[in-house]
């Protein structure tokens, strides 16, 4: 059980080697976020909170396989759409309104961008993937385009184990 | 006429049973459900829209600056939320199904239940003697008793654990797979399927009426799944170069990452032809060498040359012969006192050898077109291609990079390409003046002219030389000059043409640059058509060359051979200079840039041009192929090296490319390129080799015949005489094969098929485009609905 070493190697004190009596662990998103597959991803605190049954990022056993499940090359396509806009979702409301927006184009591009340019881009996009005019982006704007770019999900969605 | 039968309709007032009476029609049942619904709902998810008012409150800043008109409309509700009175309309809002998707552990069992449900109906129509009266008949047969917005958690999960029951097990595991749920609650509707599979899975037996063959073939699959991922796990000789992809992969890119795998195809695709070419070929010519031995010795330059030691080898066509092996009535005639221990197995050579090139070829194209079909599949998208902005803030991000310096050059590149993209949405707003549009036509023009003219220049001066060389090879023979000088020299043409197919994609990445195209993916498709343009006229000259044999061995008695040996020298001087380029290109070029220049700018990996290096070899290949059987083998060699030095090449000297290569386009770019140009003209080479060409006299399997297909022909006659009941077989292939109107029939069939394709896709985009409007309209329709259900909250206060 490859997973069960990693999360294990994480905090070895903590971290029980036998799980058949279900032990009640959960991981820091501090330890977590520290993985070599996270460390440099600009996502890597919302990657955690969305996959934490708490919300605050602290992730279980079963979480952690969760994650990785979901982005490997072997999730079906509706399922990585889910984590992924659940990922790019920062305030949680099941929309990706415009802060959210400005929030992604920032850690995308590392602030490089002017704030000119940030309203100009987080317009343009909600005007072009916004289909029933509310705004934002629902799931269903969201799935529609990214289903325009389908190497996203079956290529750049994951993590190599 | 019969009079129409009497219909009456009975609806119910009845409002407290108004799950079973769940008619569209019934307006009155359908507000007061609403109503519940809402109660319902508000109750359940009260701790919830707590927390949402806090949020909302806290997102507040952020909304309150839309300044465009278009937000106007959200505007009014959007002010009127920030005051605490208009609770009850957020408490609804917040509870609207497209707000509870993957929040609430309830909304998402029941999201999976409809569509559930939805699959169970579509998969097993009701029959029509269960029709009772109501309006909506088709609403009427299905299991509405059990309203899952009602139920309790426990039962919710029970009861899509009893839908996905009466799915079949591909279905069920599919949608157990994407359900959004946490690993722990999968487990549960896992045991809970278990437990009940007993007593119900009759049940959904007879209620299904299947078709046993649809169940056992998904039984079938599932199991060989289940077997695949087993054997994954346990042999990681299943995966080769797993790891070091996986290193590639996080250092570059999925872009990279598809020359490798690439690369990996194109090994498995030679592995293939190689094991077929051996087993029915190679070994049984092995065990049964021809009566003249070899004379001449090893010494190392046969490995550049391919001729020597190996012209009389396995290698080349001229060794195999065009007897029968183990013929008994031959060993009888040599007259052996020795009984034979076991009758033996005659084995037409000819026909093996030919039959074996022809279905080795056949499988090689049906695996490129399912691998084409493949991904095609994966990379086309119906509907329009605007949206670039979109995709490029979500779908730019590859997850799979995981090096610091990698990381943060694909922050800069999404940077630039996010400006880019911008500059040119400015620029399409003010277009381009008449004259400048008129230069930039007149720049276009320019530079496919002069490469065209390039590509006939270079044609014309191959065509030259190898007549010069020719001539010199003459006078070399006359003079009876030293082997090596001989071989030497034949070394030059492919030397020329390796050293031109180098050179002149440099050449044509100088025009790019001085062209400066708008987008950057037109620029790259522009190089490699222009690459590809110059590869395939080489390669067309040099095969009207070998056939027709006025320059290149026109004195050799046995001319398959040397035409094997000319394909196996392209081959090596083709290994030879990507060696070289690499060298040269990429790590002398850092190394330049690292001392001399002090620029921390290392060069990029080129993936345009080692494919197409990729696929020029294996066009060579597969040419050879009926001339050279081992062939398929030299070509595994080389990519296994080619691998390991490509890998460490890149991972010293490269780094990642700047420009935007989707990756899934990518692959399907790939495979239409190999298979297209490079598959199909090798195939029409060996085809007219096949059918018009004669073949030597003195050597080789199809020796005294008029063509190689007439073997064919000549053992059809055999069949014939030797049992008159198979006259079919000769009518078959008199008919069909020989005949020209099957094949014009056949491809008429394959132009209706691709038209008929083609009208379904139009009819598609069409459906999009309607759909599209369906959905503004909805929501136009849900803001309206809002207005109203705020203005009558605000009436109920005031009146309150």
């Amino acid at each position: 059980m490859e997973l069960h070493g990693r999360y294990h190697e994480m905090a070895p004190n903590v971290v029980p080697m036998d799980y058949t009596k279900d032990p009640d662990v959960k991981l820091p998103m501090q330890l977590i976020i520290n993985m070599p597959e996270l460390k440099e991803n600009p996502f890597k605190e919302r990657i955690v909170e969305s996959f934490s049954e708490d919300g605050e990022g602290s992730l279980s056993f079963n979480d952690f396989v969760d994650m990785f499940s979901v982005l490997s090359e072997m999730a079906p396509r509706e399922l990585k759409a889910i984590y992924a806009f659940k990922i790019y979702d920062f305030n949680t409301d099941n929309f990706i309104c415009k802060a959210d927006l400005e929030k992604t184009l920032n850690k995308l591009t590392r602030e490089e961008l002017t704030a000119e340019e940030i309203t100009l881009v987080c317009e343009k996009v909600i005007e072009e993937a916004d289909m029933d005019g509310d705004g934002k982006l629902g799931f269903a704007d969201f799935e529609n385009m990214i289903s325009k770019a389908p190497d996203f999900l079956s290529f750049s969605f994951m993590f190599h184990i | 006429m019969s009079q129409p039968p009497p219909f009456t309709l009975h609806v119910s007032e009845d409002t407290e049973s108004d799950n079973q009476e769940l008619s569209p029609d019934n307006e009155g049942a359908l507000h007061t459900s609403f109503r519940q619904l809402i109660q319902e709902q508000s109750s359940l998810a009260e701790a919830g829209t707590e927390l949402e008012l806090q949020e909302r409150g806290r997102g507040h800043p952020a909304h309150l600056a839309p300044p465009d008109a278009s937000a106007s409309a959200w505007l009014e509700p959007g002010q009127g939320e920030q005051h605490p009175g208009d609770s009850t309309t957020l408490r609804i809002l917040a509870s609207m199904p497209s707000r509870t998707i993957g929040r609430s552990r309830g909304a998402i069992i029941s999201q999976y239940y409809n569509r559930t449900a939805r699959l169970r109906r579509r998969s097993s129509r009701p029959s029509l003697q269960q029709l009772s009266r109501a309006a909506r008949p088709s609403l009427r047969q299905y299991d509405l008793e059990t309203d899952p917005a009602r139920a309790t958690l426990e039962d919710k999960r029970s009861l899509l654990a009893k839908e996905l029951l009466s799915l079949s097990p591909s279905q069920r595991s599919h949608m157990l797979l994407s359900v959004p749920l946490s690993l722990a609650e999968k487990r549960a509707l896992r045991r809970e399927l278990n437990e009940q599979r007993s007593p119900l899975g009759l049940r959904a037996h007879h209620a299904a009426a299947p078709s046993p063959c649809g169940w056992s073939k998904d039984y079938i699959a599932l199991g060989c799944r289940h077997l695949w991922y087993r054997l994954l796990a346990l042999l990681p000789a299943a995966q080769p170069w797993h790891y070091a992809l996986k290193q590639i992969g996080g250092r570059f890119g999925s872009s990279v990452l598809s020359y490798f795998l690439f690369l990996k195809t194109l090994l498995m695709f030679n592995v293939f032809s190689f094991l077929i070419l051996l087993v029915f070929v190679v070994a049984l010519q092995a065990a049964y060498p021809p009566a003249k031995a070899n004379q001449q010795s090893f010494t190392g330059f046969e490995l550049l040359t391919g001729a020597g030691y190996f012209t009389h080898s396995l290698l080349y066509y001229g060794y195999y012969g065009n007897i029968t092996l183990n013929d008994p009535s031959a060993s009888s005639l040599s007259g052996s006192v020795a009984a034979p221990a076991a009758p033996p197995l005659p084995y037409n050579m000819p026909l093996a050898y030919l039959f074996t090139v022809g279905v080795s070829f056949f499988a090689t194209c049906i695996l490129l077109v399912y691998s084409m079909y493949h991904s095609f599949g994966e990379s086309y998208r119906v509907g329009s291609s605007a949206g670039d902005l979109a995709i490029k803030v979500f779908c730019a991000w590859d997850f799979k990079v995981i090096q610091r310096r990698s990381v943060k050059l694909q922050c800069e590149n999404i940077c630039t390409q996010l400006k880019e993209l911008l500059a040119e949405r400015r620029s399409r707003s003010c277009p381009l003046s008449l004259c400048q549009r008129l230069g930039r036509v007149a720049v276009l023009l320019l530079a496919w002219v002069l490469s065209l003219s390039t590509v006939l220049g270079c044609v014309v001066a191959v065509h030259y030389f190898s007549e010069h060389m020719h001539a010199v090879q003459q006078e070399h023979r006359a003079l009876a000059g030293s082997s090596w000088q001989r071989e030497g020299i034949l070394l030059v043409l492919p030397l020329t043409v390796s050293l031109l197919n180098t050179l002149m994609p440099h050449l044509y990445n100088l025009l790019a640059t001085w062209e400066r195209q708008d987008s950057p993916e037109v620029e790259v498709y522009m190089a490699i058509c222009r690459n590809l343009l110059l590869k395939m006229v080489v390669l067309g000259l040099l095969c009207y060359q070998w056939l027709s044999r006025r320059v290149i061995c026109s004195d050799e008695e046995c001319w398959e051979t040397c035409v094997g040996q000319d394909l196996y020298r392209f081959m090596v001087m083709d290994f030879v200079f990507t060696l070289l380029d690499t060298i040269f290109g990429e790590l002398v070029w850092r190394l330049i840039s690292e001392k001399r220049l002090k620029s921390k700018q290392r060069p990029e990996f080129d993936i345009a041009r080692n494919v197409l290096e990729l696929i020029y070899g294996q066009t060579l290949t597969w040419l050879g192929v009926l001339f050279a059987p081992l062939l398929p083998a030299v070509q595994v060699l080389k990519l296994l090296l080619l691998f390991y030095i490509k890998k460490t090449s890149l991972m010293q000297n490269c780094q990642a490319p700047s420009k935007p290569w989707q990756a899934s386009r990518m692959r399907t770019v790939f495979i239409t390129l190999l298979c297209f140009p490079s598959f199909l003209g090798a195939a029409v080479f060996i085809s007219y080799t096949i059918w018009s060409v004669k073949p030597s006299e003195t050597c080789g399997p199809f020796q005294g015949l008029e063509t190689i297909y007439k073997s064919v022909n000549v053992w059809a006659k055999l069949l014939e005489k030797s049992s008159p009941n198979i006259t079919w077989l000769t009518w078959l292939h008199q008919y069909l094969v020989e005949n020209t109107f099957f094949l014009f029939f056949l491809s008429g069939v394959l132009l209706a098929v691709t038209y008929f394709n083609i009208q379904v896709v139009r009819g598609q985009q069409r459906i999009i485009c309607l759909l599209k409007e369906q959905i503004a309209n909805e929501g136009e329709d849900k803001i309206f609905l809002i207005h109203k259900l705020h203005s009558i909250c605000k009436q109920k206060e005031r009146c309150a």
